[in-house]
């Protein structure tokens, strides 16, 4: 039953960062892709009724973690305190700029959250990203099960460990670039006009981008956490994710070419999805590895709430996620089709 | 102060009033504008969808507030509160998952549609969508408040020998006796401050001759609901909760009424200062035995005084609990008052003639948003010195590897952007008000928007 949480909750992580991410792809990008107030709008329109939704994912998995690991939410958010009240204030500036921009028909006032929004879209992916470094990467665990880590000290590969390092922003980059490649596909398929010939344009030198990333990424994990790619390796349904992720990359470079918008950003969701999949996979049952011992790690096993929570949670968990599922149905069938601009005042 | 657990109180006390702020008034909101939609449906008139209309805009500035301010209260719980987090997971984080799953989403969802999405779904549509937005807030209020409940009276849980506790009957945590009458409670308290600030707007317009047919609808809707308001959240639902506190946390009720001596026909202090050095009220004007009646229903019933308790069970802050307690109730009966004297006024069709009763409508809105802060920081500092009452102390639920200097920066941070976000908010919203309610747009696609600004 730990595993089946294990699994319910890093899937939900995963969800959150393919359906966040689309939204802070296309914000981080849409100073360059939207260039007038009537096309940043548009951009606003095409992420404006799902981007709420989106965010609740993160908080979502956040309390299925709660539920099922406490131990591991407890270290975790203490542990990387700076940095967790960083994402905190980017988010909120984020949902702020988006919810406030077209309230007032001004220029100053627009410019203004227009740059918000684009600096938090940006920050808000290195930062998830960069947590996710960290828990592949590991964290100094003691035996008591708590940790706490500078936010930053040395960026040098030999120096100390902090909550962003070399490694860590490293890996913060690489989800900015899959993110932003993400969030073009996104617009590539929600809009028209110059905002999705842009995004197109953006998208064909963020994919390369996005490769490349990736690779060094990998290439950086071997160093610093080998027994992941290990894990990665061994594992079926690690390769499954993999191989997952690996067609969903190459969908999403095909069928942008042959201007099959939709299959590729389903392609770039698979990506996502398969990535954030495989990793959890190679290094389940941890949750929080220990650099100092590994038997202080934290795992699915020794840091999971009693049985009796668990079965409880399963009572009814299904059928919470099954009415997400249809809320987001409706909620997309009720945009489909290319999002325009709204009328002043009358959206975003 | 090199206490970090002071900090750690400190930063969740402060960004949870501050966010209540804004779920108080859209939950309460919500409820009306179910109402404006629905009678709008009903009679076809034009005047309570445009009313209704404004409302959305108010509370969808609201609602991005309390979303906003909302995400680190969850987060909070496990970067300050972690020691509390790792054993009370297990119980609590079952409500708090199911506040994301089955609240959050159907908020989020359905939040965009309310807001911009009028002329799109139509007349019907848009009303089920305001029905599904009262729903999910109502639903997350109530897992919220059966989340405290459990740290107020804990039930239906075990406590393993490591100190972590497990729930064991889902159902007797999901309806624990607390949190029905606390969730009844603090329901009321918001519907009255939605109301008072419906009413407050409809003076206001109407003061200026602005907006007639809004204002009309604004003013009578907020009146009345205002009404129904006030007095449920005093009868029964808080009359209630005075008695669950009475019989479960003695003490707490001690503290709130500044009672060191115990003994029967107890008063209830209209005004006075606890002095708790001295151990006495000073300056006390005393209603005789209405205490005891408060508390047992009994007007002669004994009501244990502080002494009767050890000190290390004291709430900490005793001086700020019983003013908190005070305030809540004092303006708790001045709503009542206003409230009742305004509708009787409506009723005999002279509300909108009566400029004195237009001003205090129009002056009352801030004071539901004061009196549901202090109830809350009665229901909170009450529950000191415990996070769970009886079973786990504050001082060991925080976070052992954060000192109090980085929540000393955090804290800071918050106080920076919240100041400046809650300038903007009153800003757009006076914005709004003055501008006040807009016409249903032009027809989709194509033509420019003439909302205009």
């Amino acid at each position: 039953m730990e595993a089946l949480w294990f699994a319910l909750a890093a899937g939900m992580v995963a969800i959150y960062v393919v359906m966040d991410g689309f939204d802070f792809g296309a914000g981080a990008l849409h100073l360059g892709v939207a260039r007038s107030d009537g096309e940043r709008r548009q951009v606003l329109a095409a992420i404006g009724p799902f981007w709420d939704g989106n965010e609740v994912w993160l908080l979502a998995a956040g309390g299925v973690l709660f539920l099922a690991f406490p131990k591991v939410l407890a270290s975790g958010l203490s542990g990387f305190y700076l940095a967790i009240f960083l994402l905190i204030w980017v988010l909120i500036l984020r949902g702020i700029a988006i919810e406030f921009r077209s309230h007032v028909r001004d220029e100053m006032w627009r410019t203004f959250w227009d740059g918000t929004f684009a600096l938090a879209s940006v920050l808000a992916p290195v930062l998830l990203g960069a947590a996710l470094g960290n828990v592949v990467r590991g964290v100094p665990l003691g035996a008591d099960g708590w940790f706490a880590l500078p936010l930053f000290d040395s960026f040098s590969p030999s120096g100390a460990l902090g909550i962003l390092d070399w490694y860590t922003v490293l890996a913060g980059v690489t989800a900015l670039v899959a993110i932003a490649h993400h969030g073009a596909l996104f617009l590539v398929w929600k809009t028209d006009g110059p905002v999705a010939a842009r995004s197109r344009a953006a998208a064909a030198w963020l994919f390369p981008a996005t490769v490349a990333l990736w690779l060094l990424s990998s290439l950086a994990t071997l160093a610093v956490a080998p027994d992941v790619l290990r894990g990665a390796l061994a594992r079926p349904l690690a390769l499954v994710c993999t191989l997952l992720f690996l067609a969903g990359l190459a969908v999403s470079f095909v069928a942008r070419r042959q201007g099959r918008d939709l299959l590729a950003f389903l392609g770039s969701a698979a990506f996502l999805l398969g990535l954030l999949a495989a990793t959890a996979a190679s290094v389940f049952p941890t949750w929080l590895a220990s650099t100092i011992d590994p038997a202080h790690s934290l795992t699915a096993h020794n840091a999971a709430s009693a049985p009796k929570a668990l079965r409880y949670g399963l009572f009814w968990w299904p059928f919470g996620f099954v009415l997400a599922i249809v809320y987001f149905t409706i909620l997309f069938r009720l945009h489909r089709g290319k999002a325009r601009a709204a009328a002043e005042g009358e959206g975003y | 102060m090199d206490d970090p657990l002071f900090w750690h109180r400190l930063q969740f006390g402060f960004t949870i009033t501050y966010h209540y702020l804004f779920p108080q008034l859209t939950m309460g909101l919500a409820l009306l504008i179910v109402v404006l939609k629905g009678i709008g449906l009903r009679t076809g008139e034009a005047k309570w969808n445009d009313a209704a209309r404004f409302w959305i805009r108010i509370f969808g500035l609201s609602f991005a507030m309390g979303v906003v301010t909302g995400i680190p209260m969850e987060f909070q719980f496990g970067t300050n509160w972690a020691q509390f987090s790792a054993r009370t997971g297990g119980v609590i984080g079952q409500t708090l998952a199911m506040e994301g799953i089955f609240a959050f989403f159907l908020e989020s969802s359905f939040l965009a549609l309310l807001i911009w999405g009028e002329r799109k779904l139509g007349p019907r549509k848009h009303f089920l969508a305001a029905v599904a937005l009262f729903v999910g807030s109502w639903l997350s209020g109530y897992f919220i408040v059966t989340t405290n409940a459990f740290m107020q009276h804990p039930v239906g849980h075990e406590i393993g020998p490591d100190g972590v506790f497990t729930v064991v009957s889902l159902a007797a945590f999901l309806f624990n006796p607390w949190a029905i009458a606390q969730y009844l409670h603090t329901m009321m308290g918001a519907v009255a401050t939605g109301s008072f600030a419906m009413a407050a707007v409809g003076a206001y317009w109407t003061l200026r001759g602005e907006h007639p047919e809004p204002a009309r609808v604004s003013l009578a809707t907020g009146v009345i609901a205002a009404l129904a308001a006030s007095i449920l959240v005093a009868m029964p639902t808080g009359h209630h909760q005075g008695r669950m506190v009475a019989e479960h946390q003695p003490v707490a009720l001690a503290a709130m009424e500044g009672r060191f001596e115990s003994g029967p026909n107890a008063p209830l202090a209209m005004i006075g200062q606890p002095n708790v050095a001295e151990r006495r009220l000073d300056n006390p004007i005393l209603l005789p035995s209405i205490l005891s009646y408060i508390a047992y229903g009994d007007f002669s019933a004994n009501v244990r005084g502080l002494a009767e308790f050890p000190e290390s069970d004291w709430p900490d802050n005793i001086e700020l609990l019983y003013y908190a307690f005070h305030i809540m109730v004092g303006l708790g009966t001045i709503f009542i008052a206003v409230a009742g004297l305004a509708t009787l006024l409506l009723w005999r069709q002279k509300l909108a003639s009566s400029r004195w009763m237009l001003w205090i409508l129009a002056l009352a809105f801030p004071f539901p948003f004061i009196a549901n802060t202090a109830g809350w920081m009665t229901a909170e500092l009450g529950r000191q010195p415990w996070l769970v009452y009886g079973l786990m102390r504050t001082a060991e639920g925080g976070s052992p590897t954060v000192h109090g200097g980085s929540a000393l920066f955090t804290i800071l941070g918050f106080a920076g952007l919240y100041l400046v976000l809650g300038l903007l908010y009153v800003w757009l919203v006076l914005h709004e008000v003055a501008h006040g309610p807009r016409p249903l747009g032009a027809p989709a696609h194509g033509a420019a928007g003439q909302g205009g600004d």
